[in-house]
């Protein structure tokens, strides 16, 4: 009965524990690694317009959906306008407002947004379109590139390519000449196909976006072609006929609507730059989270002062040494001095590194226990021969200093870094099991301690499971379950096997 | 060379781990430890059931009464000084007798002679707390010294052989007689390097011996085969060891008796954590016992009864290969 409490409460913390990483790592996308940085782009559109004699309104269409992309933050600088996001006919807008402006005008909208394969778009399934109303001569020459177009192709998707290989034929067809001598611009050109498709029954529409490469002053829009198949909404070069977007496209909106609208303002311009930054994962993960309004990102570590972050990270890895001293002790069966001793010790080796950390404690716990032996013959009571254990241990440390430093050696310092309170206790505890049970059972108890707490370092620096433990506190409740199922871990210990072999040769 | 798990399993040998879990914790109850770890308070409980100790000569429960302890032992030339709440045998000091010369110089079990200052500083150790299990305050005891029954004379290099019983559910499970050695420093404690011979539960004779977890047929300083010896007043033992069960209420005991040559078998102490090389000791698997014991468990049984059938269900299988 117990035992299933046991494995209950195990599988009850592990599942907890690990659904808050899985949905921080998977939805909120915090890092499993550390130093993971992300391209974060900045694109600012700039609008510049001379103001009327009027109030103004401004609509400049802004990003809806972005595949590809992850929307971090965005904001506009205007100056004494009112400024609000509004949903239209053609996706988001911006609205800038104001009573009166005098002489040119500028106002910037500014969006920051981060590369993320998974954002993908979730556009609605379009209505087939019904069929345009063209004027004569361009319906006849619609009707006969449709026909011909029809022929050569199978469905949506090569129906499209095939039209796009004609409309950009070098040597066009006299009726494709017809409906491209009005589309001068690319923005145009598109737009006449969307027509065409329409004809066709094909839900298509342009997509204007900008590439995003380092950084560019003067980014254009380019116009690039989306169609329906029916499933998804597929990307065609306009140009080549290719059915693909560019690389770090950023789609800033769809239609055929103008960009921007400016009501009482004249000689309007419009202007994209284009920054790239790189911002740590977590930070974007963090600020993503909030504006979810997501708690996991309330509850993060990273909101601490640096100072208590600091702490913590050093803090958070105590349950890993301890993990790793119950699979010592408990599994493989190594005797070790008190219960959290190892761990603690190894605390001490983050600070004066392995190799140091190792020869300074079997100094200090070696000079330490000659010191002790000479404290016994004096006969001094338990209380005050620890207390003169204590101290004997603080002036040790201090002359180790001193003398390293001397040497030249800095690392030597660091020894003040051991926690001198343990070092005490393993100095009386190693004394006392050394007059009761001899030297040898001193001295593997001490090696077992120093194997537990070397052990227990190596995991508790592993830089990857710092952040992880860091980054997924939650975490430490599978590190729980599993020292809960190691309580009940009943099979032999792994020293056992060989303590007990007389009784398995038999 | 190691054996694997699977045969350890198949051999039915008992690991701390499964000892800790499934018996310790189940069987022994937190609140009932104090009556096995304070060795005043066995001594009382046992004494109350009727059972044979060793003489307490007093107790020192303050650092200012550590150099009084001389008016106690007074009237005795031997004396064994333990802490109350020690483990393991540690702390224990057996004194056999006095300097010829002065009277305040004592004569160790080793022969060494010490100083009544020492044995006053010794028992200040021990009521400072530093034998005790909990590092806590301690008490001194002060009592009888067994003059051991010659049986393990040939046996045993100075020291108190004493005879460990495991008790399970008040059934006597295994035994071991545990021969102090010239490592151990006359304590009969197996991890300080005494030898532990297991005994045929049937007959109450010795089989082969453990030292440090290897099997071995002599005693390493004297000489003399450790099997073939017969306990004793084995009946009594096997009773007094059950009836340790209804004195502590512990499901899962180690009863530590000594045999003195004129008091006969005497309770030393009782263990709630009783070791595991008790298993090598008898090339014997203790779980095998244990999972016998829980098929035959009569709740009614009183202690002799509980003796006996330990007697009929648990003889040694004899190897013949170990004993040539």
């Amino acid at each position: 009965m117990k035992q299933q409490y046991v494995f209950g409460l195990a599988a009850f913390l592990a599942i907890v524990g690990l659904s808050i990483f899985g949905y921080k790592w998977q939805v909120l996308g915090f890092p499993l690694s550390k130093n993971q940085e992300t391209s974060v782009w900045t694109v600012e559109s700039s609008i510049s317009f001379d103001s009327g004699p009027g109030s103004i309104k401004v609509n400049l269409l802004i990003p809806t959906l972005t595949p590809g992309f992850r929307m971090l933050n965005e904001n506009s600088v205007s100056r004494g306008y009112g400024f609000s996001l509004n949903y239209g006919s053609g996706g988001r807008e911006a609205q800038w407002a104001i009573r009166r402006a005098d002489g040119p005008q500028t106002i910037y909208y500014r969006i920051s947004i981060f590369e993320d394969a998974r954002t993908d778009q979730s556009d609605t399934t379009p209505p087939f379109p019904p069929p345009p109303v063209i004027n004569e001569p361009f319906q006849t020459a619609v009707d006969v590139i449709v026909a011909d177009v029809k022929e050569q192709s199978a469905d949506t998707a090569s129906f499209t390519a095939e039209l796009l290989h004609q409309m950009n034929d070098p040597s066009p067809d006299p009726n494709v000449e017809l409906l491209l001598s009005n589309a001068t611009t690319r923005a145009e050109f598109v737009d006449s196909l969307t027509t065409i498709l329409a004809s066709a029954r094909i839900p298509a529409r342009a997509v204007h976006g900008i590439e995003l490469q380092g950084r560019q002053r003067n980014a254009e829009p380019v116009a690039w072609l989306e169609v329906h198949d029916g499933d998804r909404w597929r990307y065609f070069n306009p140009m080549t006929g290719e059915e693909n977007l560019p690389d770090r496209f950023l789609i800033w909106w769809r239609g055929n609507e103008p960009l921007i609208n400016v009501e009482g303002g004249s000689n309007v311009q419009v202007g994209f730059a284009v920054q790239e930054n790189h911002l740590d994962a977590v930070a974007i993960a963090e600020t993503h989270a909030a504006q979810q309004g997501a708690s996991a990102a309330d509850f993060s570590l990273y909101s601490l002062p640096i100072q208590t972050q600091a702490v913590y990270s050093v803090l958070l890895m105590i349950p890993i040494g301890a993990l790793v001293m119950v699979v010592l002790r408990n599994m493989v069966g190594i005797d070790a001095f008190g219960t959290f001793m190892p761990v603690l010790i190894a605390l001490a080796f983050r600070e004066t590194k392995l190799f140091w950390g190792v020869v300074l404690f079997s100094i200090l716990v070696a000079l330490g226990l000659s010191i002790r032996f000479l404290l016994e013959r004096l006969r001094l009571l338990l209380v005050p021969r620890l207390s003169a254990v204590l101290i004997v241990v603080v002036i040790l440390m201090l002359l180790i200093s001193l003398m390293s430093h001397r040497l030249g050696m800095e690392t030597g310092l660091s020894v003040a870094l051991f926690p001198m309170v343990i070092i005490a206790m393993t100095i009386e505890r190693m004394s006392v099991v050394w007059e009761e049970r001899g030297a040898m059972d001193a001295m593997r108890a001490g090696l077992g301690s120093l194997i537990v707490a070397v052990a227990a370092y190596v995991f508790m620096v592993m830089p990857w499971l710092e952040h992880l433990i860091f980054t997924f506190p939650e975490l430490l409740l599978v590190v729980l379950a599993l020292v809960v199922l190691a309580g009940r871990y009943t099979g032999y210990r792994l020293l056992e096997l060989s303590r007990f072999k007389a009784l398995a040769e038999r | 060379m190691i054996a694997t798990a699977q045969q350890l399993r198949e051999a039915g040998v008992l690991g701390l781990n499964e000892r800790n879990t499934d018996f310790i914790m189940r069987l022994n109850p937190r609140r009932l430890y104090p009556r096995v770890d304070d060795k005043v308070l066995t001594k009382e409980l046992a004494l109350d059931a009727g059972m044979a100790v060793p003489e307490l000569y007093g107790i020192v429960s303050n650092q200012g009464e550590a150099g009084d302890f001389g008016t106690i032992v007074a009237d005795h030339d031997s004396f064994v000084i333990k802490p109350a709440q020690g483990s393991g045998g540690d702390g224990i000091l057996v004194v056999t007798g006095r300097s010829q010369r002065k009277r305040n110089a004592f004569r160790l079990s080793n022969g060494v002679l010490i100083s009544a200052a020492e044995i006053a500083h010794h028992i200040s150790n021990i009521v400072g707390g530093q034998y005790s299990l909990s590092g806590n305050r301690d008490k001194a005891l002060i009592e009888y010294c067994v003059r051991f029954d010659p049986v393990f004379a040939e046996v045993s290099y100075q020291g108190v052989p004493d005879i460990r019983v495991i008790v399970y559910r008040g059934y006597p499970a295994m035994a071991m007689v545990r021969l102090p050695t010239r490592a151990s420093d006359g304590k009969a404690n197996l991890h300080q390097g005494a030898v532990g011979a297991g005994v045929d539960m049937s007959s109450g004779e010795t089989l082969t011996g453990v030292l440090d977890n290897d099997v071995v047929d002599e005693h390493p300083d004297t000489g003399a085969l450790v099997a073939g010896l017969l306990i004793p007043q084995w009946d009594f033992i096997l009773q007094s060891a059950a009836r340790g069960y209804e004195v502590t209420d512990l499901g899962y005991l180690g009863v530590d008796m000594v045999i003195d040559r004129d008091l006969g078998p005497l309770i030393l102490e009782m263990n709630a954590r009783p070791g595991l090389n008790i298993q090598i000791a008898n090339c014997t698997g203790l779980a095998t016992r244990i999972a016998r014991i829980d098929e035959i468990y009569s709740p009614d049984a009183d202690p002799v009864e509980r003796a006996h059938v330990a007697r009929r269900e648990f003889p040694a299988e004899r190897q013949t290969s170990i004993h040539f």
